[in-house]
């Protein structure tokens, strides 16, 4: 098809993967004319996490709402829009099924295209958002509270997996230290904060390489490392300094993934690296990306915290380069929990 | 008035469409896939086929509950969807209430159950009365136990309808030989969307109807973490004045 066809294409984008009820308007994929995060954080707070029952009650209360003040203020209605763009996994099932339901239900109504996005995949996408002269080649890693992934984008919808995690996801290793440190969910941005008060060669904690040609990566013996050694401070009576922890704790996990990062882009020659996900949002991880590229005459982009963590125009720029390709979903769409980022070419 | 009513309280989806007092199409599944996989696709068949087009629909109907939590709000966020992407008006009914309507003007107590998992029902007693249901109790949560205690009071016949009877008919009748109890055919123990749509018709002729952000599910229990973290604060609210009380004694 050629461009022409596809000027002011204006999606409505729902995301309701996790704990944000988000609803974006975009034009032509990358204009953000709207998008609305209703967070519902305060909510899980006090479980200590979040609690998938509690969300899909909390999304169904609100995203109606979300959905009006999002056309409203992108000041449109829905006789404008051209497609409807939904995550339908990776995610909670319950929470996704609240927004697949109504994006189906509102493609249907108003005889529009429904193109379901993965939310992995939608995280890369922030950047097309944040970045507006950006273009595939590039190496990306993905890091947020549930993904871990190493992604070579060679195009639109056009991916190699170099490397995942095999067992935690480097956010939800963030949340769990967070835990036991006794700071407020989510742990991460916290421990982002008191990292720069501590010292980050205090302690040295594991970092898995796993198997040397391996791009993968692991968190598990990372985190029982940092639990063993607060539970061995507690039982010898001594006190921790909480911020040499964090800080400590943090360096590992951000050089193994800045490592493996950098080893991919040269092993694909990409000269670009992108960061997308919760995580990226982690000042540490941006400096020493930063920092490493440079020293290795790479580019490197990130979106705005804003965009890093879940949102729904990140959904609908990818929902955008789905339907201009044609990649369209049916209305039997099902949520999928587990969902997989897997290699795909189109 | 055209209606579109749909129900996903029990594990069947059903999907219909009235005009006025007449049903033009009813549509049910009631098979091991998900609502999420049959009830799109089935109101886009439903509607295809009867040549209608989704801005014909006056009014929307659906059950809000009780029933399975994750069932609900796929009906109720698809009906919502629809509703407001049309700017029309929603009409909520009771699970409970639509389960009794299986058996309209039927001269007795009706107890409609619905699955609460742990082994309990969301339950309530209905009386038809001059071409009206009446409500006889409330709706509740009960321990199969709790209902079987409840019965054994009941006099004249008592038919039971919804999705809990076949997972609890023998234990049922096992507790209650001494009252009359019936369970009617399978065809009658699924809720029906063409009750949906009947109830909101009547609503509708009242101008009961609502906008969609005043419709909610009917949950009638809170999640399973909040019930936890509620008597962890109860627990802790009774050693803080245990401890006080202490003290006080110690003074």
């Amino acid at each position: 098809m050629s461009k022409d066809a596809h000027e002011n294409v204006i999606t409505l984008a729902i995301e309701t993967s996790c704990d944000e009820t988000s609803v974006a308007v975009m034009k032509n994929g990358r204009e953000v004319l709207s998008n609305i995060v209703a967070s519902q954080i305060d909510q899980h707070q006090k479980y200590g996490g979040v609690v998938p029952e509690v969300a899909s009650r909390k999304h169904i209360e609100n995203i109606n709402q979300v959905i009006e003040r999002a056309l409203r203020e992108a000041d449109l209605t829905f006789e404008a829009l051209t497609h409807v763009a939904v995550t339908y996994g990776p995610g909670l099932v319950g929470a996704l099924l609240v927004g697949l339901s109504a994006a189906k239900a509102i493609a249907f109504a108003r005889g529009i295209p429904l193109n379901g996005v993965n939310h992995i995949e939608g995280h890369i996408y922030a950047n097309f958002i944040e970045h507006k002269e950006l273009e595939p080649p590039f190496m990306c890693l993905i890091v947020s509270g549930g993904h871990t992934h190493l992604i070579y984008m060679k195009n639109y919808g056009d991916y190699e997996v170099l490397g995942k995690t095999r067992d935690d996801a480097a956010g939800e290793t963030f949340d769990k230290i967070g835990r036991a440190l006794g700071l407020r969910y989510p742990g991460g941005p916290e421990i982002d904060k008191l990292s720069k008060k501590g010292n980050k060669e205090a302690i040295r904690f594991p970092k898995a390489y796993l198997e040397r040609e391996s791009h993968d990566f692991s968190f598990s013996g990372l985190k029982s490392s940092v639990l063993n050694y607060l539970n061995s401070e507690k039982m010898k009576g001594r006190k921790v300094n909480i911020e040499d922890v964090a800080a400590s704790f943090q360096q590992s996990v951000i050089e193994i993934l800045v490592e493996k990062t950098i080893k991919c882009a040269i092993e694909k020659q990409a000269p670009l690296i992108v960061l997308a996900g919760g995580v990226a949002a982690n000042t540490g991880l941006r400096e020493l990306m930063k920092k490493e590229c440079f020293r290795n005459g790479l580019e490197l982009r990130y979106p705005s915290i804003k965009l890093c963590t879940d949102n729904a125009a990140m959904i609908g720029c990818a929902g955008y380069y789905n339907y201009i390709s044609g990649r369209f979903s049916d209305l039997h769409l099902n949520a999928k929990s587990n969902l997989k980022f897997e290699n795909r070419k189109t | 008035m055209k209606i579109l009513a749909l129900d996903t309280s029990s594990p069947a989806t059903t999907v219909a469409i009235l005009e006025g007092e007449k049903l033009v199409a009813e549509y049910t599944i009631n098979n091991i896939n998900t609502h999420s996989q049959k009830l799109m696709p089935m109101i886009a068949e439903i509607i295809k086929s009867c040549k209608w087009r989704p801005e014909d629909i006056d009014v929307f109907g659906v059950s809000l509950g009780p029933g399975s939590f994750t069932g609900l709000r796929i009906g109720i966020a698809t009906i919502k969807a629809m509703a407001q992407s049309l700017n029309k008006k929603v009409c909520g009914v009771s699970s409970l209430e639509v389960l009794a309507y299986n058996l309209m003007y039927i001269d007795g107590v009706i107890c409609p159950i619905i699955d609460a998992q742990r082994d309990a029902v969301y339950t309530a007693t209905y009386k038809w009365g001059a071409n009206r249901l009446i409500q006889l109790e409330k709706p509740s949560i009960l321990h199969i136990d709790e209902l079987n205690t409840a019965l054994a009071s009941k006099s004249g016949i008592v038919y039971f309808v919804g999705d809990a009877v076949s997972k609890f008919r023998l234990r049922i009748e096992e507790k209650n030989k001494d009252v009359n109890i019936v369970f009617p055919t399978e065809d009658l123990l699924l809720p029906r969307a063409y009750v949906v749509g009947e109830i909101t018709r009547q609503h509708a002729l009242l101008g009961k109807v609502k906008n969609v952000r005043d419709i909610t599910p009917v949950y009638m229990r809170k999640s399973h973490a909040e019930c936890q973290y509620e008597e962890r604060q109860l627990r802790i609210e009774k050693e803080k004045s245990w401890l006080v009380g202490q003290k006080k004694n110690k003074e």
